[in-house]
């Protein structure tokens, strides 16, 4: 593996991310601060604790996931369709490159900055609720594996997109309400018996839980399942992006 | 342009050339049977074969939709083939990819970069994709070659076109290429520019960097290509030296502007194939301008048989047929 091209990349995206700084890393701050009041202070004074942890500190662990999976989605897949859209791809496309190492340039620095951002968010709900992490090593263990697959998604997703608009698409029509419906805001258990069965076809219910669970110790399924179903779905993107690769789909004709 | 500036570039070139010691004469890049069918349905190569001398400067021309761009493309890796084979110095494009293509250079058409990255950056980034190692030194000198230095803070939205066609040179560069390819280099710049960039070209290859381009502009392959391809339809029209091109296909026409207009060329002038042109004033006589001498002797028997026909002239010019000529000729007559 040639090194000096993933750092070029990494580099380059890492300094996109320090020119956009604002929309990267202040504006999820802000919206999370607003969940926050909302979910947190508004709602939460309407709820008792959920399993012996209030529920201000309990929907911690599915907002950090909603801003990891929809900003990991949303960094790879701009970070490689932004080249596809102006052109400069030409340049990535003749470089003597391959593909697992545009891979980890791209899929790197858009997690890094989803993780970054993780750790930020999580400081800042430090400010309003009190915080404990039970397990910090699954904790950072389930936060680099979420950003990577979720980043990994993204870059199949920009790779797909011919346009801003399917560009949107999918962190809003998909990622966004199963998140919501992902258990990031309550317990499972909350839910009535026929919705609790529906719940388990989403997968980022196994996400939120596993996650939930290095903090609390408390999920709504196992920690085997968590873990299972990200690695599955950690496979399926990096078999979709091989296939891309391999055939050329949307990038070489 | 800083002409000091592109000789330490080439000096810095020949002595990081590992093949600087192989035979010139040994194509630098051999294409054989290349075939590119696109998902539509579009043939846009048929077996192609081509070899590309090293040190060249080989001009490929062709009408639009012709195939120029889908050849480059196909070499320097964004366009899958269909079949056949590419090598670039004995490295196949497909399998050795990654030897094959850190010998090349590309300067796309299309005027595609990073609009808010500054110019050096965006250099300094090409460097690095294509495996080298970060050299400050050497992006210094491509930048001052190609009169970039003192807008290497400048973010590329802020250029005028001809500036950003320079970027696009110096990234090609960046990585110190023994190959460039350059589609259509000078397509909307200005005069002054493209005399520049032709600058740049020809001592690149004085440096021994092979070049290849495309254009529209026939001027720009008669100024400056040692060997001129045409394609068209996707096939290898013809390829050939450029100065025996112009010597073989290269014809030469004489105009007398007569005193009197004539109603028809006469009799006594017919073995001449003489045309007459402007109502009757002018007689324009087209010979064979490739046969050293011949013209001088049968330009003097047709001087001597108007004089003996009593026909008159005021003036007369001469005009040696263009390189588009011959390219309009050629691509006529396969079509």
């Amino acid at each position: 593996m040639n090194l000096f091209p993933v750092r070029a990349i990494y580099a380059a995206e890492m300094a996109r991310t320090r020119r956009t700084l604002l929309q990267s890393i202040v504006s999820p701050v802000i919206s999370t601060s607003l969940y926050f009041v909302v979910f947190g202070a508004a709602i939460g004074s309407r709820i008792s604790e959920i399993e012996g942890v209030s529920y201000g500190a309990f929907i911690v662990p599915g907002l950090i996931m909603l801003m990891l999976l929809t900003q990991s989605v949303s960094n790879a897949s701009f970070g490689i369709f932004f080249p596809k859209f102006s052109g400069s791809i030409y340049e990535l496309l003749s470089a003597p490159i391959s593909h697992v190492e545009i891979v980890i340039g791209y899929v790197g620095a858009a997690a890094t900055k989803s993780i970054v951002l993780g750790l930020i968010i999580l400081a800042t709900a430090g400010f309003f609720v009190p915080l404990e992490i039970a397990h910090p090593l699954w904790m950072l263990t389930f936060l680099v594996l979420t950003a990577v697959t979720f980043s990994l998604l993204g870059f199949i997703i920009g790779i797909w997109a011919d346009g801003f608009d399917k560009l949107q698409l999918v962190p809003l029509l998909v990622i966004t309400p199963l998140t919501f419906l992902g258990g990031s805001f309550y317990s499972i258990d909350m839910l009535p018996p026929i919705w609790q069965t529906l719940t388990l076809f989403n997968p980022v219910l196994y996400l939120v839980s596993g996650f939930r669970w290095s903090f609390y110790g408390i999920s709504d399924v196992s920690l085997m399942a968590s873990v299972t179903m990200i690695l599955v779905f950690l496979a399926l993107c990096l078999a979709v992006i091989a296939w891309m690769f391999r055939t050329g789909y949307r990038l070489k004709p | 342009m800083d002409p000091s500036s592109l000789n330490d570039l080439h000096q810095a070139s020949r002595l990081n050339d590992p093949d600087a010691s192989r035979s010139v004469a040994e194509p630098v890049i051999s294409i054989s049977g290349l075939d590119k069918v696109y998902a539509g349905g579009f043939h846009a190569l048929k077996a192609v074969d081509l070899s590309i001398r090293r040190g060249e400067i080989f001009a490929l021309l062709g009408p639009n939709g012709a195939g120029k761009t889908t050849l480059i493309s196909v070499v320097c890796g964004l366009v899958n083939p269909s079949g056949g084979e590419v090598r670039v110095d004995g490295f196949d494009n497909v399998r050795d990819y990654r030897q094959a293509r850190a010998l090349i250079g590309l300067v796309p058409q299309e005027l595609t970069n990073e609009a808010f990255e500054t110019v050096w950056n965006t250099v300094s980034f090409s460097r690095g994709l294509f495996g080298k190692s970060p050299d400050p030194a050497h992006i210094e000198r491509v930048l001052k070659s190609l009169a970039l230095w003192d807008k290497r803070n400048n973010r590329l939205i802020t250029l005028s076109g001809g500036m950003k066609r320079r970027v696009l040179i110096a990234k090609a560069l960046s990585h110190e290429p023994r190959i460039l390819f350059l589609d259509e280099p000078t397509a909307g710049v200005d005069v002054e520019l493209r005399r520049d960039m032709w600058d740049v070209v020809r001592q690149l290859r004085d440096s021994g960097v092979t070049i290849i381009l495309t254009t529209h502009y026939i001027e720009e392959a008669e100024e400056m290509a040692d060997r001129i391809g045409v394609i068209n339809g996707g096939q290898i029209v013809l390829v050939e030296e450029k100065a025996a091109l112009m010597r073989k296909l290269g014809s030469k026409q004489l105009t007398l502007h007569l005193h009197a207009p004539l109603a028809e060329v006469p009799v006594a002038l017919a073995d001449y194939d003489l045309q007459l042109a402007a109502d009757g004033s002018e007689l324009i006589y087209t010979y064979d301008g490739t046969r050293d001498g011949d013209e001088g002797s049968s330009i003097t028997a047709l001087l001597g048989d108007l004089d003996a026909a009593g026909i008159a002239f005021k003036d007369l010019h001469t005009r040696q047929s263009s390189l588009e000529d011959i390219f309009v000729d050629l691509v006529k007559e396969r079509t």
